[in-house]
Parts: C-alpha cells; sequence; structure tokens
C-alpha cells in the first residue's frame, strides 16, 4: 500500500490542473524521444506543433475544426460512462449517424436550407442513438457486455457502409466510394465565409459552424448530467446499481437512456464531416475520431469541463502533427499515433502514478504554512 | 516498571478542518484486553488507523515496547506485530482461507514447501487458541462469524502481538459473540494484546481489563473497568447523561395494514430462502422481526419493499395486492403508497456514497415536487431541504454538499432515516437501523421510530440485535431458516426464549 494523502486537503487545482499537467508534460518528455530516436530534434518538433497549431490563421481554424469532432465522441463517450457503460462504439455510430445526416439532407433538400440542417442534426442524433440502441438492449435485457457488442457494431457498422458506399448510395458516375455531393446551399457556413464577410481574406479552412453547435453540445451534457433528474438517475444506476434498484430507478431504462444519448451524441459528428466539410459520405470519414474520443473524455475526467480544452489538446496534436510530418521526412504520422497513444497511456492509464507524490508535496507545503 | 507494549504520546491528526484526533495518550500494557469506546466519529477509527500504519499522524510519537518506530504502511505495523481485523473484511470471497491468509506472503513462486509449512503453522494456530476453521473451505461458504476468525487468524499467522478489532461485534449473532469473546480470552491468556474498539458497553464490562474513552477527538479519561459502570461510561461517552433503555407507552394496534400470505422467496442463486411466512402488521404497532443473520430476513425484506420478485404468495398492502407471483409493484410506486424503507446495507443499498448528502437525501423522491419539476432538478429547494432535514436529524457535519462516504456511519444512517421518515410514511419497513451506529444517535433513532408508532404508523423492524428488538418492538416474531418459528408479546418474552428460538431449537 502506497502512502495515503489527506485528498480533503488537496487544493483542487493541484487534482485537476497539476496532476494532469505533469502527466502531459512526462508524456511529451517521453515523445521528444521518440522523436530524437527517429532522429530529428525535439524542440524543433515541438516549434512546429505550436505554429502548426496556432501560427497562422488557417492552422489555428483546422486545430478547431479536429476539436470539433474530438468535442462529440468525447461527449458521447462521457455520457455512457456516467452510467458505467464503457461504450467504444463511437465510431460506428458517428459512421451511421453520418449517413442519417446525408440521407435526410437528400431527401429534404427542397425545404428551406435552416430546416434542412435541424432535420439533418435530427437525422444524425436518431441514427447514431439507433444504432447504439441494440447493444443498448442487449446489455439491458440480456447483460450482453456493451464493451463487447459496441466494438462489433463497429465492424458491423464499418462493413455496411462499404457495402451502402459500393452497391447502394454511391454516385455511379464516379469510381470511389462515395456518394453524390449535397446541393451546395446546404453546405454549413464556413470559418473561410465568415472571414471574408469582414474582409479578411483566408485560404481554404474545414472549420465551420459545427463549432458552435459542438460548444451547444458541451452545454446541453454538463445540464443533463447534473441538472436534470436523468442525469441524476443515469449517475446512480452508474454508482450503484443495487442502491438505483432500490430507490425505484430502472437500470434497464438508464442504460438505454444513456447509450441512446451517447450515440446520439457520436452521430453528431456526422454534421461537422457531412454536412460541414466533405458534403457527401466517404467510405472511413469517422477516421478514428471516435476512438479517439475515449481518450479525450478521459482525460477530461468525463465533464464537459474538461472535455473541451482535452479535445483542444488533442486537435494541437492533429494539426500540429501534420505540419511536423510535412516538415520532417523522418517523422511519419504513425509517429503522432504513436504520440497520442502516450499521451493516452499517461493522462488516462498511468494517471495516478504520481498523483500521490504531487498531492502530497503542497499538502505538506499547506500543513507548514499553517504550522507557520 | 515494564514499559508499556504500546505507547502513543501526543497524537494529532487533521482532515482537513476536522481534527480528528487532539493530543492522544494512550498506554497499553501487554497481555490486557484494552477496550476504547467513543461515539461513531469520536476518532476512534483514526486513532487505530494510525496504529496500523493507515495514516500518519501530523506530529506525535508511537513506541513499542518502549521503542520509539515510524508507522508509513500497514505492513510496517505488521512487521511490528500489530494486526488489526477491521469492520469490513479485506477477504477475497472466491479464495480458500488458506489462499486467503498466504496472499502477499506466499514466499514461493510454485507452490510447494512454504505452503506445506504454513498449513501446518496454521493448523497449530487453530489448535492453540480454538478457532476450529477447516483451511480448505471457501470464504463465500462460511458465515460472518467464521470470516472473522479468518482475519483474526491472517493477523496471527502475521505475527500479530498486539490484534485491533474495530466493531467486531456488529454482524455477529449473540452466540457468535460469546464465541468470538471466548476465543479472545484465550489470545489475552496465551501472552497476546488485545485492543477493542466498540461502543457497546456490554462487551467493554464483559472482556476488558482497562478501558479508555473518547470524545470528539480527545480521550477524555482512563478507567480501570472494574472501578466503573456502564452509566459512568455512556456519560464520558457523550458527555452528558443518557437513557439507555427507552421510554415507551403501551399503544393499542389498529387494523392490519401490511399482510403477507404464504410468501415463499428465492435469492439470486434460486435458492428458497423465505418459506411460507405470514405476517400481519397493524397501524401503530412495531413488528419485531429477530433471527440470525442469513435467515431469510434479507429476502424477506427485499420482497416487502418491491426490489425481489416473489415465487409464490401474496403480500397486500391496504388491501391492495402488491406483489404476487405474477407482478409486483416496484419501489417507486410503493412510495407512492406510504411506504418507507430503511434498508439493511446502508451502504451498499441506502446511499450512493460518492453522491453529495443532499443527493442522498432526495434519493429515491427526487422525481417528486420540490426537488424537480418538468424533469430538472430544483438545487436551491433541494438545498434547503437537506439544510432543514440535516438540522433536525443532527447530521454532522452539516454540509450537504460533503461527498457521503466522508461522513460516519452513524450519521450515514441519520441521512436514510431523515430521508425515509421525513414523509411519514404509513408503513415503514426498517432493516438493522442501528448497526455500527454509537449509543447517542441509537437513543434518537429509537425515539424517532417510537414517534412514527405513536402516529400511527405500522412498522416492521428486522434486527439482530437482541437487545433493539426487545426494546422498541410490541409484538415479536423469530425467523429461522425461511420460517417464521415463533410470535410472542414482547412484554412476556425473556431474551432466553427467543435466543432459543432464532437457534430453532425451541
Amino acid at each position: 500500500m502506497t502512502t495515503t494523502v489527506d485528498k480533503s486537503k488537496v487544493p483542487w487545482w493541484v487534482a485537476n490542473l497539476i496532476v494532469p499537467l505533469v502527466n502531459l508534460l512526462l508524456a511529451l518528455l517521453v515523445s521528444g524521444l521518440f522523436i530524437f530516436i527517429a532522429g530529428e530534434n525535439p524542440f524543433q518538433a515541438v516549434r512546429l506543433i505550436i505554429y502548426g497549431s496556432f501560427g497562422y490563421i488557417e492552422g489555428f481554424a483546422y486545430t478547431l475544426y479536429y476539436t470539433t469532432n474530438f468535442v462529440f465522441t468525447g461527449l458521447a463517450f462521457a455520457v455512457a460512462f456516467h452510467c458505467r457503460l464503457f461504450n467504444i462504439g463511437g465510431e460506428g455510430q458517428a459512421y451511421i449517424g453520418g449517413l442519417g445526416v446525408f440521407l435526410v439532407a437528400i431527401n429534404f433538400s427542397f425545404l428551406p436550407v435552416p430546416v434542412v440542417w435541424l432535420l439533418a442534426t435530427a437525422g444524425a442524433v436518431v441514427f447514431g442513438a439507433a444504432w447504439a440502441y441494440i447493444p443498448a438492449y442487449l446489455q439491458a435485457k440480456r447483460g450482453s457486455h456493451v464493451v463487447i457488442t459496441t466494438i462489433m457494431f463497429n465492424f458491423i457498422a464499418s462493413s455496411l457502409m462499404v457495402f451502402l458506399l459500393v452497391d447502394v448510395i454511391r454516385d455511379f458516375k464516379q469510381m470511389g466510394p462515395h456518394t453524390v455531393a449535397l446541393p451546395k446551399e446546404l453546405w454549413l457556413p464556413t470559418f473561410k465565409e465568415l472571414a471574408h464577410l469582414f474582409g479578411l481574406k483566408i485560404r481554404y479552412s474545414p472549420l465551420n459552424l459545427s463549432f458552435l453547435i459542438a460548444i451547444a453540445a458541451s452545454f446541453f451534457v454538463w445540464f443533463l448530467i447534473w441538472k436534470t433528474k436523468w442525469g441524476y438517475e443515469m449517475r446512480a444506476v452508474g454508482h450503484n446499481t443495487k442502491a438505483a434498484i432500490y430507490a425505484g430507478i430502472s437500470p434497464h431504462k438508464n442504460i438505454i437512456i444513456a447509450m441512446l444519448i451517447s450515440g446520439g451524441l457520436a452521430g453528431m459528428l456526422g454534421i461537422n464531416e457531412i454536412l460541414g466539410v466533405h458534403h457527401k459520405i466517404v467510405a472511413g470519414f469517422p477516421a478514428g475520431y471516435g476512438f479517439t474520443g475515449i481518450a479525450v473524455a478521459l482525460m477530461g475526467r468525463n465533464h464537459p469541463v474538461g472535455i473541451f480544452p482535452a479535445a483542444f489538446l488533442f486537435g494541437i496534436l492533429y494539426q500540429g502533427g501534420s505540419e511536423v510530418t510535412f516538415d520532417m521526412p523522418n517523422i511519419t504520422r504513425y509517429m503522432f499515433v504513436a504520440v497520442q497513444g502516450v499521451i493516452i497511456l499517461f493522462s488516462g492509464a498511468l494517471e495516478n502514478l504520481f498523483r500521490p507524490q504531487i498531492e502530497s508535496f503542497f499538502v505538506n507545503r499547506i500543513n507548514k504554512e499553517e504550522m507557520a | 516498571m515494564v514499559s508499556p507494549i504500546l505507547e502513543l504520546k501526543d497524537i494529532n491528526k487533521s482532515f482537513g478542518h476536522v481534527h480528528a484526533n487532539k493530543n492522544i495518550n494512550l498506554q497499553i500494557h501487554k497481555g490486557t484486553i484494552h477496550g476504547i469506546i467513543g461515539e461513531n466519529g469520536a476518532g476512534k477509527s483514526t486513532l487505530m488507523s494510525i496504529v496500523f500504519g493507515l495514516y500518519q499522524a501530523d506530529s506525535g510519537t508511537i513506541k513499542i515496547s518502549g521503542k520509539e518506530i515510524k508507522l508509513k504502511s500497514p505492513r510496517d505495523s505488521i512487521l511490528s506485530g500489530i494486526g488489526m481485523v477491521h469492520q469490513h473484511f479485506m477477504l477475497v470471497e472466491n479464495f480458500s482461507v488458506l489462499e486467503n491468509i498466504i496472499l502477499g506472503f506466499e514466499g514461493e513462486l510454485v507452490f510447494g514447501k512454504n505452503l506445506e509449512k504454513a498449513k501446518e503453522d496454521l493448523k497449530n494456530l487453530c489448535d492453540t487458541y480454538k478457532l476450529n476453521i477447516d483451511l480448505e473451505s471457501t470464504i463465500s461458504d462460511l458465515s460472518v462469524g467464521f470470516r472473522q476468525r479468518v482475519e483474526i487468524l491472517k493477523s496471527l499467522y502475521r505475527g500479530a502481538e498486539i490484534l485491533i478489532l474495530d466493531e467486531p461485534t456488529g454482524v455477529l449473532t449473540p452466540q457468535e459473540v460469546d464465541e468470538l469473546f471466548k476465543i479472545l480470552r484465550s489470545l489475552k491468556e496465551e501472552g497476546k494484546t488485545i485492543v477493542l474498539i466498540t461502543h457497546k458497553l456490554n462487551e467493554i464490562m464483559d472482556l476488558t481489563s482497562e478501558v479508555s474513552v473518547m470524545r470528539q477527538g480527545e480521550m477524555v479519561g482512563h478507567k480501570k473497568t472494574e472501578s466503573t459502570n456502564k452509566e459512568d461510561l455512556a456519560e464520558m461517552m457523550v458527555g452528558r447523561s443518557v437513557l439507555l433503555r427507552i421510554n415507551k407507552s403501551v399503544t393499542k394496534p389498529g387494523n392490519s395494514v401490511f399482510s403477507v400470505r404464504d410468501l415463499v422467496v428465492k435469492d439470486d442463486l434460486d435458492v428458497t430462502r423465505v418459506k411460507n411466512v405470514n405476517l400481519d402488521i397493524h397501524e401503530g404497532e412495531i413488528l419485531g422481526l429477530a433471527g440470525v443473520t442469513g435467515n431469510g430476513q434479507t429476502e424477506l425484506l427485499e420482497a416487502l419493499s418491491g426490489i425481489r420478485k416473489i415465487e409464490s404468495g401474496e403480500i397486500k398492502l391496504f388491501n391492495e395486492t402488491i406483489s404476487n407471483k405474477n407482478n409486483f409493484f416496484d419501489p417507486k410506486r410503493l412510495k407512492e403508497k406510504g411506504l418507507a424503507h430503511v434498508p439493511e446495507d446502508r451502504q451498499r443499498m441506502g446511499l450512493v456514497t460518492d453522491f453529495k448528502a443532499h443527493e442522498n437525501l432526495i434519493f429515491g423522491y427526487h422525481h417528486q415536487e420540490p426537488f424537480s419539476k418538468s424533469s430538472i432538478l430544483k438545487e436551491k429547494e433541494i438545498l434547503s431541504f437537506s439544510k432543514k432535514v440535516m438540522e433536525e436529524y443532527d447530521v454532522r457535519p452539516r454540509s450537504p454538499n460533503l461527498i457521503t462516504s466522508n461522513f460516519s456511519g452513524g450519521n450515514q444512517q441519520k441521512i436514510i432515516l431523515s430521508r425515509e421518515l421525513n414523509e411519514n410514511p404509513k408503513v415503514l419497513l426498517v432493516g438493522q437501523p442501528t448497526r455500527g451506529v454509537d449509543i447517542g444517535a441509537i437513543e434518537f433513532i429509537h425515539q424517532r421510530l417510537i414517534d412514527m408508532r405513536d402516529k400511527g404508523a405500522a412498522i416492521l423492524l428486522v434486527s439482530v440485535e437482541l437487545e433493539e428488538v426487545l426494546s422498541l418492538s410490541d409484538r415479536i416474531v423469530v425467523m429461522f431458516d425461511g420460517n417464521i418459528v415463533g410470535e410472542k408479546i414482547n412484554k412476556d418474552v425473556t431474551d432466553r426464549e427467543l435466543g432459543l428460538l432464532m437457534a430453532g431449537v425451541a
């Protein structure tokens, strides 16, 4: 057993800011070592990451675009996790959510544009939620573990979409596995257009209105989990199922609700990718955002206030990382997958590695001050 | 003069703003049974956790046989000859007794010589102290009393000279308590030193030679047991004189409001635990249900409160069938009918210990006004309600935003009681209302139950504390092996008679 630290004396900023920052620094240190071994200068790499993600306006817009995706998938994981469900099916739910966006948008394109956007958002949520419903039902009624079923549903979603994109909804005038493009008026307004309105000429960046939707979704999740009866019941089931039953709270019902909301949030990734960026379904568009969302949620301690900065951090890594791979021939894209892995390792799995030491350091300092 | 085997000097320990131990001095002599009493939250467990190396004192010294030592972890304490039996056992349920005891001390990669030696040593220990444990049996098959013995054996095997027992009798039947006391006495005979943490004065008087009393983090006195009595000790503990027997008027019970007919209930493993039970609970009476733990009381209570489906029979509340073979009202519907339930296991069922106190104070009532409206929680109303009931039930500390697991056991129980009694239920099911609760709070809780009865509530009291059943109930039924084996009017019965019924003898 390790030394126990008096938790009530640990200041909140030590537990919630200092410890994650130290973990992050450690991760960067180890990543720096990778880069050094690969024969590049780690300090130069850090400089490039910062330049790439903040140094010019298009780069920063890219960072925020990635952030948008991670916010959606991070929130999705967090909602289920509050009910102690490990929903790792965000990837598949996002894929099917994208299908929902596209089908709704293309079939209702005759309606006024804002109405189509609203309906397409609903399409994203409903399709994503529907894909999460089956594992949720199996967990609630049959006890099939949601980790297993959601993994399998990722594969099923992927295969289903390939089938649809090759044989059913493909743009048959083209060779690639993607659909026809949506009418241009349905495309979500981009940051580039906004900048133009203010007389700022910038080059392309994928950042679009979805970023604001992601912020709204963060508020929604915060409100749902901590301010409503549903959130209260989900948390009760998550923390203590037996007590929930005692209090007349149905675990079955709450497992299903939590998974539906989770799947719906994951599906909203489709808004950013389909309505905002590709304007059609491209095979494999969720591109791992669903999985990275798990790390984002864990790093953000499943709270929107933590998820947003965590999503931003991963946005920096994605965007800054591509800048590095561009300028440093020895560093490949996969190197940055490894860097992400190291960050997840230190801020997720090894989260408590140095926590006792750091916390007792601050607690001892506080004690000394009190004595003096 | 021989130096004491354990000596604490000026021990201080704070948690945040709570000064849990203030300048504690304590001397414990070899070969004695030393009692430490105090209410919940008096700092007994904190003090012993410091001795066992779970916490470090902020200041002060610990000496063992006159030598000052630093205890940084339980391992240090074990090596210094200190063993501790916790209130909640630290055993791996699906391991055998032997596997549990050598856990962490295997000493070899592939079991062989060491294991044989361990077996031998353990057998000798069992014989010396008459522990009567089968080393091969699996923990989950053992009764609570035996599990406790395994914990004691584990400490002895690891070389404990000083054995600390934290509230050891809280979960035992009267017979098991007798057995435990026999074992403790034989340990003393063999020269072991025992520190007994408890709030039960009977145990102190029975067993100890010296007693130290704690109150609100301070040591308020050391006494030779023979030169003190229960009333004095109670007063030292609480800081005022207390009633050890409750004053209760005789009332006339009214109509039967809760009736159980031919009830059969199975547990999760499909074992029939309640076999053909018939019961009636009347308005304005407390029906005591006595019995040794594990004779079906838990399953009965769960069936009555809508948590568990029944096999056959019928349960009626106010002449309405609330449970039969085909369907049953869930706890939410039963609450609406005026039924409240204080569950036996407060940490695993009555509370979400990770929730804040105010979240637990509305648990199960959270969907009702004024706590929520259109599914949105009304924080202001919840907090003002919480402050009110915490005041009324003297929950300490009065911090509605504190996480529930940071409250002491007695205060957690008060949180449940204030929640369940607040709605003035017409029928109240109460399981082990004072398990692990201190004297001052017991008096308070008992008084509340009597008040509820006087207001006309029908109360079913399930308790393994015979004394509690006797002092509260108007009528007593005894459960043994899933059956009701006896029914007595309280004033005509002795604890001996009940004890025999509970043992299935009479």
